[in-house]
């Protein structure tokens, strides 16, 4: 059921991964201050974006899940939040090779950007241990969703710091005093956005395909009454 | 604070190295993601044989002498 349509759209997320790099290595110009230097903001700023979206977006499930206490929302929530973290790993990666790169530092304590988007990462990096630690399944759902619509609206607080923080030092994406990219950067720009975009659905409907045929041999083995297998996840919920 | 911004650009040959490490984590993450879902989905194969060994097994036991034939007919 989780698997309609994935193949059309892991081709379009190719596609447009590929329209994208073009764009950003052959058709973007060279920025006037960093140079070629600048060509990472192509692929950090989507990454930072698309997990910290990803994360609300768990949020949303959450309380789907805690509305209708329907077990398919929590798996909708854990897998959004699962590559979201993926991706975050991403962003705190290419952020501090930019960092070193354009400051001749991996990590600058009084930047509050970066430092905004760390305590979110750890914070969804505690997720996991959380839902560990709950042995019943049903409470793990609901606590977690509590989790989930917590840490997920503590998330536009990174947003609002990336427009509030005085520091000059943390590149601004889109307007500025001097007003915002060129055309072409942005282009650029909104191509990767959406390619990364893309990308997060398409591995998110991958993953529950995955979860779903998972849930679905335990429940013919169930069914047959054979012993199941002892690979199964304590935290990851079951899809059906 | 305000140094950094003030520093010239770094050169093409030593910036690559930099734009070319952040494409490159990128690339080896995604790489690792499917690596790892490939493995998954394996073993998800290798349990949905198992299984159906078993419903083999299982349909075996309880069919009626009169259907042994009808099983070992060849299918089309």
């Amino acid at each position: 059921m989780y698997g309609k349509g994935l193949k059309p759209l892991s081709i379009a997320t190719v596609a447009m991964l590929a329209l994208a790099l073009s764009l950003v290595f052959f058709y973007a110009p060279l920025d006037a201050d960093q140079g070629f230097i600048q060509k990472i903001f192509y692929v950090h700023v989507p990454l930072a974006i698309v997990a910290l979206t990803g994360f609300i977006v768990g949020g949303v499930f959450a309380i789907a899940h805690l509305r209708t206490n329907n077990r398919k929302w929590d798996a909708y929530s854990y897998v959004a939040i699962h590559i979201s973290v993926i991706f975050g790993v991403a962003v705190l990666i290419t952020g501090a090779i930019w960092a070193k790169a354009s400051w001749g530092h991996w990590w600058v304590w009084d930047e509050p950007t970066l430092v905004s988007f760390l305590i979110v990462f750890l914070l969804y990096a505690t997720y996991y241990p959380f839902r560990y630690a709950i042995e019943d399944r049903d409470r793990q759902a609901r606590y977690a969703s509590v989790f989930a619509v917590t840490a997920g609206a503590f998330v536009p607080l990174n947003f609002m710091a990336v427009r509030m923080a005085q520091s000059l030092v943390h590149p601004r994406t889109f307007a500025t005093a001097e007003g915002g990219m060129p055309g072409e950067m942005m282009l650029a720009f909104l191509c990767m956005l959406v390619a990364i975009g893309l990308l997060w659905t398409t591995l998110v409907k991958f993953e529950l395909t995955a979860k779903s045929a998972s849930g679905q041999v335990k429940r013919l083995r169930r069914a047959l009454d054979a012993p199941t297998g002892g690979s199964s996840s304590r935290i990851a919920p079951e899809v059906s | 604070m305000l140094l950094p911004l003030a520093a010239p650009a770094l050169p093409l040959d030593e910036a690559g190295k930099y734009v070319a490490g952040a494409y490159v984590v990128f690339m080896v993450l995604l790489v690792v993601y499917v690596a790892i879902m490939a493995a998954k989905l394996g073993r998800i194969e290798r349990e949905l044989r198992e299984v159906a060994a078993i419903a083999e097994r299982n349909k075996g036991g309880q069919a009626a002498p009169g259907r042994e034939a009808e099983e070992a007919a060849p299918r089309v």
